[in-house]
């Protein structure tokens, strides 16, 4: 626990010197992070690896926050959902496949199921892989022909080649948790317009990753 | 057999964002059981989720109470295996999340008549802007001229139907807006089961179906 304490006070400059691991990395693009946290979380996984923990705690927990404030938690609770969400991310590592997932996902659907558990009143019903009505699908088992990461650095490149106005209607819904009818209030625009916007950057995304343009 | 008809990317951002009402996001979750483009599609909005994540490390400081957040959660921090749950092999109608919602089979369930030997059980959720209920409707059976007010999803369980040209299966979802006015068949081989999720009353074109709609709350 003294430890970790220290690894938390760490300072971007000093993750260079930090040798046990290779944070030199971490200075590099995000897609890289990316990779290096997904290692660490596998490391956590398999060996409870504090130090690792750390590193993923400093890593996501001011974006976390972020997210939390800008979906409008109240700034009293937020210190209480991040708690939540990181203590989550350690005791499910072991459901963590880096197969399937980027770290970042998997800690962005983790924080975002903490933040429905605490201040949404409805469910949010979720698939169950194990259920024996299940239908898996032909690559299921991860063998696509991009990894996740090879996946994530082209869906963040196509978001990069989206129009803005497409791209604010994801950033709104996805990372501000404001619906349709919000954001068709704020931009002053019709929500069949919000909507159609919506479909057009998904479909284009899907399109940079090799499937088709179109909803079908 | 492949799914034809899949969930629209709105719908799909919505449910992966958790903005979308609790009756559409139990459609949409059955949808994805059942469909591993969908789940494809999804995956793509979550790896987004991460990557505006990964943008916003950018800019944000540590604040001060992290190091205590950290700290209490390594305090705190004690590896218990989670015990795994055995889902029950019977019954294959039903995909979960939607069979947690129904609590049986279709033969066990309390259906209530809605008039042309159609029959409708309605989900409870804590949603109240959209109605979500399963639909029987007899092999070969139509449902009434019908149009919408609001936005209609309807996923097929078992059996089939014909709508607007087309043939939906299990798993396909049928979306139906303001603009539509249908009456869909089901096909002859056997009932067929469906879920369907409204954010405003059907509005039929037909009196005795209107009349039969006050009193059972279509």
């Amino acid at each position: 626990m003294k430890k970790a304490a220290k690894i938390i006070s760490l300072n971007p400059e000093q993750y260079t010197n930090y040798s046990s691991k290779d944070l030199s990395k971490v200075n590099k693009p995000p897609d890289q992070i990316s990779r290096v946290m997904s290692d660490y979380l596998v490391a956590v996984a398999e060996h409870q690896d504090q130090e690792a923990f750390a590193e993923i705690f400093n890593y996501y927990a001011p974006s976390v926050r972020l997210y939390l404030l800008r979906n409008g938690v109240d700034a009293s609770k937020v210190d209480d959902i991040i708690q939540e969400t990181f203590a989550a991310v350690w005791a499910k590592s072991s459901q963590y496949d880096c197969n399937r997932a980027t770290a970042s996902t998997w800690i962005f659907t983790i924080a975002r199921n903490k933040r429905i558990d605490a201040f949404r009143r409805e469910n949010r019903p979720e698939f169950n892989p194990n259920d024996p009505t299940f239908q898996p699908s032909f690559f299921e088992s991860g063998e696509q022909a991009m990894t996740v990461q090879e996946r994530a650095v082209t869906i963040r490149d196509a978001l990069t080649q989206l129009s803005p106005e497409q791209r604010e209607i994801l950033q709104f819904s996805l990372f501000e948790g404001q619906s349709y009818t919000t954001i068709a209030i704020r931009l002053g625009i019709p929500l069949g317009t919000v909507k159609s916007r919506a479909r057009l950057a998904i479909g284009k995304l899907r399109l940079a990753l090799g499937g088709q343009g179109e909803d079908l | 057999m492949s799914i034809q008809h899949h969930i629209h990317g709105d719908l799909l951002l919505a449910y992966c964002a958790a903005t979308l009402d609790e009756g559409a996001s139990i459609l949409v979750a059955t949808h994805l059981a059942l469909c591993s483009d969908c789940r494809s599609d999804a995956e793509i909005v979550e790896t987004l989720g991460g990557i505006f994540l990964e943008n916003a490390t950018t800019n944000q400081k540590q604040e001060k109470s992290d190091q205590k957040i950290f700290a209490s959660i390594i305090k705190s921090h004690q590896s218990t295996a989670s015990a795994s749950s055995k889902s029950s092999l019977d019954s294959f109608v039903f995909p979960e999340p939607l069979r947690s919602y129904i609590g049986g089979d279709p033969d066990e369930l309390d259906w209530q008549p809605v008039g042309g030997g159609i029959r409708q059980f309605l989900i409870k959720t804590h949603d109240s802007q959209t109605t979500a209920r399963l639909l029987m409707i007899p092999a070969g059976k139509r449902v009434p001229d019908h149009g919408h007010q609001g936005f209609e999803a309807t996923l097929v369980l078992s059996g089939s139907f014909y709508d607007r040209d087309s043939w939906y299966r299990r798993g396909d979802v049928s979306i139906a807006d303001s603009t539509v006015i249908h009456h869909p068949a089901a096909g002859p081989e056997e009932d067929c089961i469906c879920l369907a999720v409204t954010d405003a009353k059907l509005k039929f074109r037909s009196p005795l179906p209107r009349l039969f709609q006050k009193f059972h709350g279509i």
